[in-house]
């Protein structure tokens, strides 16, 4: 059989067009009830809970995701080692990919099911504690159940650390070799990631792991992201995007925090993600169905923009150099 | 290790090189061969360690360093002051201010916050880092303990975002909200936000944590002055 991610990206190659991936979990499972505080990774296990996972699952699917990303984000034995789960990482991991397997089948043999992986909340070594081995070892586990579930592919993001994002790959590759991955990093400080990644030394570097698509998530809303695919496009245009953005910026509602992009906003945005160079498009955290159904029908229904005719409005990820006094005192210094 | 041959104005700029380079065995010698040379802590602190940080302050705002480098330079920071703790607090210097900081109730995310804390000691605050999940009734206590100026929240997820606004609420109904000054800040928090919750400051990124506390406690010594002169002339 071959590989449903890997089909659904010939196909796309083929007939030149987007794939649409989901939007939002955890802000989707606050919103059925989830606590803040508690592990959403837990819900895949509770039999009263596992309703509500799926609910999301079919909420995406039904707006027309092809691919829909597990309940699986904080799943490593790092994050799960603050609520004392460490010990059931294979567990919870391989469930939410059931649950997601169970949901995409009703919509079909073709919908993708992508085990998510997130960052481990730690610093690596001096800065922090992590140390390589450790991480891969960790990201292998969570791997390990993910790929017992079922997933298509191994779907790595929210990264800011190149190394993080090597061990995760690298741990995925111990525990399944056969399956994709895709891998995809956080633009949210001044155009770089925290880390101080650039778009483009993430498409260099990242183009060295063999990867099957690469891109941005998160972040701070549609604006930055364009500018973020935008370059990352400039580097190489055969690569294969991925944009999945935040619904805006969160504003206080009624002591409730809500994202700002509507639906509206966020079709215009799909097509603009599409004409920069994106061809994996979808939502992360403050969207629901309900952006990726705008989405979807825009992408599949109006004309394609000229990226000629388009502007970027936030700036290009520009690494400022030092002052020229302190690169002569540190030259001297040797 | 040996900066006995500079000149006192390059070991200056040395520490502040080797802080800004996260060198921290060199700022630790530095700082030992100043306090040879006959400087006082609270100098050494100023004129290396605290410019030292301002310039690494200024260049994580401007988007020259990012949180790697920042957190060598903050270590390196914290092996000069491990050294002058000591000596400051015999010869009872005046210290720059008292901060408070935590990630609210039900977030459990710290690297953003523990920078803030690092460059905020960096420009010579007390913190009292009261780590992650850290609930109402928490920074009450800690207020109460240690009497800060300021207190900072942070919180990186949009559901626990909102609890700023119950730990500001809590201040407000315990009448303590007028001893301390409200800072917050993370990621997906804006200045609007901020506004919102009722803070008193948005911080955008450490660097400018840093200025705004500064500031802050700076407005607050000129109160004093102002104070005290108004009581002097009734």
């Amino acid at each position: 059989m071959t590989n449903r991610f890997l089909a659904l990206l010939a196909k796309s190659r083929e007939d030149n067009s987007p794939i649409m991936v989901d939007g939002g979990m955890g802000t989707m499972l606050f919103a059925a009830g989830l606590m803040f505080g508690d592990p959403p990774e837990m819900w895949n296990a509770l039999p009263d809970k596992q309703d509500k996972v799926r609910a999301v699952y079919r909420g995406y699917l039904e707006a027309g995701s092809q691919i829909i990303l597990t309940n699986t984000f904080g799943g490593t034995p790092f994050r799960l080692k603050m609520h004392n789960l460490q010990d059931r990482t294979y567990e919870l991991n391989k469930l939410g990919v059931e649950l997601a397997r169970d949901e995409a089948a009703k919509f079909g043999p073709e919908r993708v099911v992508a085990g998510s992986i997130g960052p481990s909340g730690e610093l690596f070594e001096p800065m922090g504690k992590l140390t390589y081995e450790s991480a891969v070892d960790g990201f292998a586990r969570q791997a390990e159940g993910i790929a017992a579930g079922g997933a298509d592919v191994f779907w790595v993001e929210t990264m800011s650390d190149l190394m993080e994002v090597q061990a995760a790959v690298a741990g995925a590759r111990k525990a399944a070799p056969h399956l994709p991955i895709v891998a995809t990093m956080t633009f949210d400080t001044k155009g770089f990631t925290m880390m101080g990644v650039s778009p483009t030394q993430a498409v260099n570097e990242l183009a060295k792991l063999d990867l099957a698509a690469i891109g941005a998530n998160c972040g701070n809303g549609p604006d930055e992201l364009e500018a973020t695919i935008y370059a990352m496009h400039q580097v190489d245009p055969n690569v294969v995007l991925v944009a999945k953005g935040n619904a805006g910026m969160p504003t206080l509602v009624d002591g409730r925090a809500v994202y700002n992009a509507t639906p509206e906003h966020m079709l215009e945005h799909a097509r603009r993600f599409r004409a920069f160079g994106a061809t994996i498009i979808g939502a992360c955290c403050g969207s629901s169905p309900a952006h990726i159904k705008a989405m979807t029908t825009a992408l599949r229904t109006m004309p394609p923009l000229d990226p000629s005719t388009l502007q970027l409005t936030a700036p290009l990820a520009e690494r400022k150099s030092m002052s020229e006094d302190k690169r002569a005192r540190r030259e001297r210094r040797g | 290790m040996d900066f006995s041959d500079l000149p006192d104005d390059e070991l200056w700029l040395q520490m502040q090189d080797d802080l800004y380079d996260g060198m921290k065995e060199e700022v630790a010698a530095e700082t030992n061969e100043a306090l040879k040379r006959g400087y006082g802590p609270t100098e050494v602190l100023e004129k290396g360690l605290v410019a030292g940080m301002d310039v690494v302050g200024v260049d994580f705002r401007d988007g020259v360093l990012f949180v790697p480098e920042v957190l060598m330079a903050a270590n390196s920071m914290k092996a000069g002051m491990e050294i002058l703790r000591p000596l400051l607090t015999e010869t009872g210097a005046p210290r720059v201010g008292k901060v408070v900081i935590g990630t609210v109730k039900g977030d459990i995310h710290d690297i953003g916050k523990n920078l803030v804390a690092m460059m905020l000691e960096g420009a010579g605050f007390e913190v009292i880092n009261l780590g992650v999940n850290v609930d109402a009734d928490k920074f009450l206590a800690a207020i109460k303990e240690h009497k800060p100026d300021i207190i900072g929240m942070s919180a990186l997820l949009t559901t626990t975002m909102p609890y700023m606004k119950v730990v500001n609420q809590m201040l407000i109904d315990e009448r303590m909200r007028e001893e301390v000054y409200v800072m917050v800040g993370g990621a997906p928090v804006s200045e609007t936000f901020a506004m919102a919750v009722g803070a008193d400051a948005y911080g955008r990124d450490a660097a400018t944590s840093v200025d705004i506390a500064k500031a802050y406690m700076d407005n607050v010594r000129k109160q004093d002055k102002i104070d005290k002169a108004a009581a002097v002339n009734q």
